[in-house]
């Protein structure tokens, strides 16, 4: 091989690497864009290797006029879940000891008859009172606005359950064997609705949502453009309990009883 | 003034022993409950998810607040200098630390998962009142063991006022701690108020002082020591005034709470209700334990004697149990207000008055820790030199005049 074969040699394997170097880059680039152009309403979810950040702050938004109680949210949270009627356990408590993650509530005005039903469960507050009063830190709440216990650390105090305004917490009187692998509950421990965290940090939405699509809206508050937040700018929403300044997660529409 | 002489009492006679012997039985019984209640979990007990808080909380919360009141009688003779209470002064504090014990025994063993206890004394929320309360229960051990130690050991007495004062104030922030559970507690209409740290304050001076009548009497006529009437009256009279004081705050409570329209259906609910609240509150914190003691303690003929003005404390400490009671499981049980005026209704009672009915279990546990404060002092009083040899007017009493 003489030197000017060599040199033309040379000159074709740094062109073909400079092309597979480039197609690679705008492979990457391609990926790392993607996202935010084509999938901007199924994959809410950070990728798995990034931590929770307070950019974002999931929230639900229900339509009370379209609820009928039907207790389709109630019942696909005890099967998502494991609790209640999703559960074989609980067999010895009383069913005021049982656990309620949500539950529907009727309001009635007392002077005009009207009533109106609505789901309640955890509102996760941006001020949570149950995260202020726990003594060791396992009411906690994420940087993207869940709020959750730690079961590792809850110590069955139950100063969280005086202290949440919702009634929003359960106290496990027994104890448990049908637990789920990604619903972690135990005797001695508070719990509550975790908005199915499990699904969400996967792209899902919360089990009740899924359930109650025509009423539940599942999304990112502090997203303008999301749907959750459509929604809220063109036809409002209220907080219960609005006047404790606890600026819930959970938003509600046709409160108006 | 003469000299005082502290001994241990001697803890030989038959009374004594069956005194021991009871108390250690209430002790085991207690802790039987426990054991029974966290085997099976709190489905065997009264408590549900409206009422989480149920008989245990009651007796330790008094106990606990009974504890720094009965520091009082200590902080009295050296905070204020008033000699005549100082050979009470070393059994002050040790039937605080005493109380104190049970009272915490209690709250530990009611826990839903009392094995993590360690996490408990490793993981803190400092915004959380209760992680202060570790804080503050803790160091009031230490403190009044301190306090003890300086009074009890002669080299060290120069430190009494420094350690007393110490103690005083840290008793304090304990109470101050103790009712602040409730008051910074927003969601529920009968919590939510500052007075409850003060209120809380008053009730320990009362309840403290009623258990301390009790606790020096029986020492002093079980020993057949002897207990002159002028540090007794004393005690009785200042017994009189601390109930007074607490009358003077749950009827500023309740004031200010039916002052607003929002408050009335809870205060109502209370006052006026048709349950066992409403009983409580009137027949037992109220007239049999404010009003009769506070006559019982001041008619001139019940006032001094000895049988009147210890049924004047028993009554207090009923009084004050019916009152926490009240307080805990009466605040507990009316239904949160989700929607303001309205009418709610649900599967998780929801705008209904939350019902509870004590198990035995609770009871026990709640009476092991009461059981656990008394032997505590009985034993101590038996190895360390807690009691003075007399309390006798003329060894005591420091205007004493003997009669000509």
């Amino acid at each position: 091989m003489n030197k000017s074969t060599m040199k033309n040699n040379d000159a074709l394997v740094d062109k073909k690497r400079r092309a597979i170097l480039g197609g690679t880059t705008a492979a990457i680039a391609g990926m790392a864009i993607a996202p935010g152009i084509f999938l901007t309403e199924t994959a809410q979810a950070r990728p798995v290797d990034q931590p929770v950040s307070s950019k974002t702050r999931w929230g639900i938004l229900i339509n009370t006029n379209n609820c009928n109680d039907c207790n389709d949210c109630v019942t696909a949270c005890q099967n998502e879940n494991g609790w209640g009627a999703g559960s074989s356990d609980e067999k010895n408590s009383r069913p005021d000891q049982k656990a309620q993650w949500i539950r529907t509530v009727k309001v009635t005005n007392k002077e005009t008859g009207y009533a109106k039903t609505l789901p309640m469960m955890c509102q996760h507050c941006e001020s949570p009172p149950c995260v202020d009063v726990c003594p060791t830190g396992a009411s906690f709440k994420r940087e993207d606005g869940i709020v959750l216990v730690d079961k590792h650390i809850c110590i069955g105090c139950r100063y969280c359950m005086m202290a949440c305004p919702y009634k929003a917490r359960s106290f496990i009187h027994e104890k448990l064997t049908d637990q789920l692998s990604y619903a972690p509950r135990g005797i001695g421990t508070v719990e509550s609705c975790t908005m199915c965290v499990h699904r969400v940090d996967n792209g899902e939405n919360p089990a009740c949502v899924d359930a109650c699509s025509d009423s539940m809206i599942f999304g990112d508050l502090n997203d303008p453009d999301s749907n959750i937040s459509r929604e809220l700018a063109k036809h409002g929403g209220t907080q219960i309990r609005a006047d404790l300044r606890l600026n819930p997660g959970v938003r509600y529409q046709g409160l108006n009883v | 003034m003469k000299k005082i002489y502290f001994s241990e009492i001697s803890g030989n006679s038959l009374g004594y022993l069956a005194i021991i012997a009871g108390l250690g039985l209430l002790v085991a019984l207690g802790f039987g409950a426990f054991l029974y209640m966290e085997h099976n979990g709190h489905w065997v007990t009264g408590m549900n998810n409206e009422i989480v808080w149920g008989l245990p909380h009651v007796f330790a919360v008094f106990l606990i607040v009974a504890a720094s009141g009965a520091l009082n009688v200590a902080s009295i003779s050296s905070v204020f200098s008033k000699t005549a209470y100082k050979p009470l002064a070393r059994l002050s504090g040790l039937l605080s630390l005493a109380l104190l014990a049970g009272g915490l025994a209690v709250l530990v063993l009611d826990l839903g998962r009392p094995d993590r206890l360690i996490v408990a004394m490793t993981y803190y929320n400092f915004k959380s009142i209760f992680a202060w309360n570790i804080y503050l229960y803790t160091g009031f051990f230490v403190i009044v063991i301190i306090y003890l130690w300086m009074m009890m050991e002669r080299k060290m007495n120069g430190f009494t006022k420094a350690a007393g004062t110490t103690a005083f104030i840290w008793r304090l922030a304990l109470t101050t701690g103790t009712g602040s559970i409730f008051g910074f507690i927003v969601a529920r209409q009968l919590y939510d108020s500052a007075i409850y740290a003060p209120l809380f304050i008053v009730m320990s001076f009362s309840f403290g002082l009623a258990i301390f009548i009790l606790v020096l009497m029986a020492t002093y006529g079980g020993t057949g020591r002897p207990l002159g009437d002028a540090i007794l009256f004393r005690l009785k009279n200042l017994l009189g005034v601390f109930i007074a004081a607490v009358l003077l705050m749950v009827t500023i409570f309740y004031l200010t709470d039916l002052y607003g329209t929002e408050h009335h259906d809870a205060v109502a609910f209370i006052l006026n209700g048709d349950n066992i609240y409403t009983k409580l509150f009137w027949v037992v914190q109220i007239i049999l334990g404010s009003l009769a003691p506070l006559a019982l303690l001041y008619n001139p003929v019940t006032g001094t004697s000895r049988a009147w003005i210890a049924i004047a404390s028993i009554l207090v400490i009923i009084g004050g149990l019916a009152q926490l009671y009240v307080i805990l499981i009466g605040g507990q049980a009316f239904p949160l207000v989700l929607f303001p005026g309205m009418e709610v209704s649900s599967s998780f009672a929801d705008g209904v008055v939350a019902s509870y009915s004590p198990s035995l279990p609770e009871f026990l546990l709640g009476l092991g820790g009461v059981a656990i404060a008394l032997i505590i002092v009985a034993l101590a009083m038996k190895v360390l030199q807690f009691a003075p040899n007399s309390l006798a007017d003329a060894d005591v009493d420091p205007h004493y005049k003997a009669a000509s």
